[in-house]
């Protein structure tokens, strides 16, 4: 080996040095970052917020990692991230375990569309309280069941004339631990004491019956594969999948379609301080049955220079936003709604 | 051009091995020793009856292991019965029967199966293999069978069968190449020989072939169970996700490590964690048991073949 190339090789490695440490300095100086992480359901809405409001203002850096509800909070609690998210508000076990109090910041409306494959169908299928806890109990077993032939009497025909293996109701349920899970369950606890006292409300339960699938997608996949089944999606999903949506009687005694004004009908005006609402099972007219807010999570001893980055964002996805929802079939913030949590927000930085 | 200096290099170069060697097995007893601890409130919640018990209700936090080592054992089991015989089929005809210009493309794409992911091959489960096995295979056997359990309950697809049989694909590749190179292993002459005496092609693989390949087929088996027993994301997509224990190769199942992959992201409870990481022990015990035995049974093989 000459010298002439020890000198090359040495120099070469000198030069990407310096370039890796330039481009550290660079990258620290310029940019404020900031780690959110948790809820998978509000993931494309955030990172399409994320993008856009990084396009105006190009000295911010916001990482969101959809890891599930559970997870965010959990990262919450350890101070690992600096912001988390979840579809369920925290419990109050969870809240006794932060260091300092976790302030929850409803960020947009999800919904949550029974979906079912019954090969020839022609129109939407309906189903009462009593029907839909009991086909998720196991206790209604197939589709022609006098039950749901009484609540459908103009798919009587249809229902009765399937081929015999697609007679079978299959139920498919989340098999991760999810908000989407712990929102359904509630929502089968409310409206059925049965379903309340064997099966309960969670992010994973014991479920009596069906098929579990791993994610929405998954559940997603297995609908569609599955002649005969029936389970529970994020409005999103149904969608952008073209699944079929079933209709269900809310506590008005109506049988609603998973529309997004049925879904705004759902959302009360007068939210209490927390923002720590149900939206289930809503009493009023037109009302989808099962909503529920998506929030974020801000531990409210965040420093403040970080404070200071996050605090414009989340005021900008409330109010500019806010128009991306629909676009990605996410239900926006009722005005009343998103200009209380905008105070919330100054508040926070007044602290 | 030598260094002046290369005894210093040859005295780094000689630690750095050593701590790369010790390395690995550091980690490893780390992760024992943590995965251990962590999971210790659950068996002195439960003791031993954690890994009997049948129920697991997260709400209720009443955990219990079995159904899950129920699941990866049987599925993986039956992987096996799949996978094992087509791949020794596939390594004595890559190696003894084929034709040079046969072999090395057949060789290549059994080769090129073990570079797909296993999300590709979950999926290709999901929408291609269950529909199949419910529509044609399943409802077939129930025809024929339906009185074993092994055949009973309704074809729905998704299940126990449907995971058995994406593991014997992912794990036919590397079975049958570990197959080839103990056939390989084998001298000539042990061949010609027994074509000499007057044996057939057939008596010849017997009794030359497979018979004295018989431990290195055992420990490339050995191999191919580790990798069953470990797969999380195929399994978790076809096989139903459901904490039962059912004789039915029909009925939905749940394995350990797809249990983990499904439920350790959202687990929030201390219990919960705690029980989701002794299932992880569990796996552990039985991953570790089983390469153990892998490696033994080679070591011996090789003393046996080449004496040392």
């Amino acid at each position: 080996m000459t010298f002439n190339m020890i000198f090359r090789q040495q120099w070469v490695a000198f030069v990407t040095l310096a370039a890796v440490l330039l481009s550290f300095s660079v990258g620290a100086g310029a940019k404020s970052t900031l780690t959110g992480a948790g809820a998978s359901f509000p993931y494309p809405l955030y990172s399409k917020w994320i993008s856009e409001y990084q396009k105006t203002n190009t000295g911010v850096a916001i990482n969101y990692q959809s890891i599930g509800s559970g997870a965010g909070v959990r990262q919450v609690l350890q101070g690992t991230v600096d912001f988390g998210a979840s579809d369920s508000p925290m419990t109050s076990e969870e809240h006794q375990k932060a260091k300092a109090p976790v302030v929850q910041l409803p960020m947009t409306i999800g919904a949550i569309v029974v979906s079912y494959n019954i090969p020839g169908l022609t129109q939407e299928l309906s189903l009462d309280q009593e029907l839909l806890s009991e086909i998720f109990l196991g206790t209604i077993t197939k589709w022609d069941d006098p039950k749901i032939l009484a609540i459908n009497p103009d798919l009587k025909l249809e229902l009765t004339s399937l081929k015999k293996r697609h007679k079978f109701i299959s139920t498919v349920h989340r098999s991760d631990g999810s908000g989407t899970t712990a929102v359904f369950t509630n929502y089968l606890s409310d409206i059925s004491e049965n379903w309340k006292a064997k099966v309960g409300a969670a992010k994973s339960v014991k479920w009596p019956v069906g098929l579990g699938a791993k994610g929405n997608e998954g559940v997603t996949g297995m609908i569609k594969n599955t002649p005969g089944s029936i389970g529970y999606v994020e409005l999103t999903y149904a969608l952008t999948n073209n699944l079929k949506k079933a209709k269900l009687k809310n506590k008005a005694g109506e049988f609603v379609s998973p529309e997004i004004v049925n879904i705004q009908k759902a959302v009360s005006e007068n939210i209490p301080d927390d923002f720590i609402l149900s939206l289930l099972n809503s009493e009023k007219e037109g009302a989808y049955p099962i909503v529920a807010f998506t929030y974020l999570l801000v531990p409210s001893d965040m420093p403040t220079g970080k404070l200071s980055v996050l605090a414009p964002f989340i005021k900008w996805s409330l109010e500019e936003g806010q128009g991306l929802s629909k676009q990605l079939h996410y239900v926006p913030l009722p005005t009343s709604i998103s200009e209380k949590v905008v105070n919330k927000v100054s508040e926070l930085q007044q602290l | 051009m030598k260094k002046p200096s290369g005894h210093h290099f040859d005295q780094i170069f000689f630690y750095f091995l050593r701590l790369s060697g010790w390395s690995l097995v550091i980690v490893l007893l780390f992760m024992m020793g943590s995965i251990f601890w962590m999971s210790l409130p659950t068996f002195k919640n439960s003791g031993l009856g954690f890994f009997v018990s049948q129920n697991w209700d997260v709400f209720k936090e009443d955990f219990g292991a079995w159904p899950f080592i129920y699941g990866t054992v049987v599925s993986s089991f039956v992987s096996l019965l799949l996978a094992v015989p087509v791949s020794i089929g596939v390594a004595l005809f890559i190696n003894e029967l084929a034709p040079r210009w046969i072999a090395k493309p057949i060789g290549f794409f059994v080769e090129m199966l073990a570079a797909i992911p296993s999300i590709v091959f979950g999926l290709w489960g999901l929408y291609v293999l269950v529909p199949f096995l419910r529509d044609y295979v399943q409802p077939g056997l129930s025809l024929v069978f339906g009185w074993l359990p092994f055949f009973s309950g309704p074809p729905i697809g998704v299940g126990m069968m449907a995971a058995s049989v994406v593991l014997a694909i992912m794990i036919t590749p590397t079975i049958s190449s570990i197959c080839r190179e103990v056939f390989a292993s084998i001298p000539h002459s042990t061949r010609e020989a027994a074509l000499g005496l007057g044996a057939t092609r057939w008596e010849c693989l017997k009794l030359a072939v497979l018979k004295s390949s018989f431990p290195g087929i055992l420990g490339a088996t050995l191999l191919g169970l580790g990798r069953a027993l470990g797969e999380t994301m195929a399994v978790t997509m076809v096989i139903g996700n459901v904490a039962q224990v059912k004789a039915s190769l029909f009925a939905p199942a749940q394995t350990m490590a797809s249990l983990l992959a499904n439920e350790y992201a959202e687990a929030n409870s201390d219990a919960h964690l705690s029980a989701l990481t002794a299932i992880g022990l569990c796996l552990f015990i039985i991953a570790i048991i089983m390469s153990l035995l892998a490696q033994l049974v080679v070591d011996r093989f090789h003393k046996k073949v080449h004496g040392r």
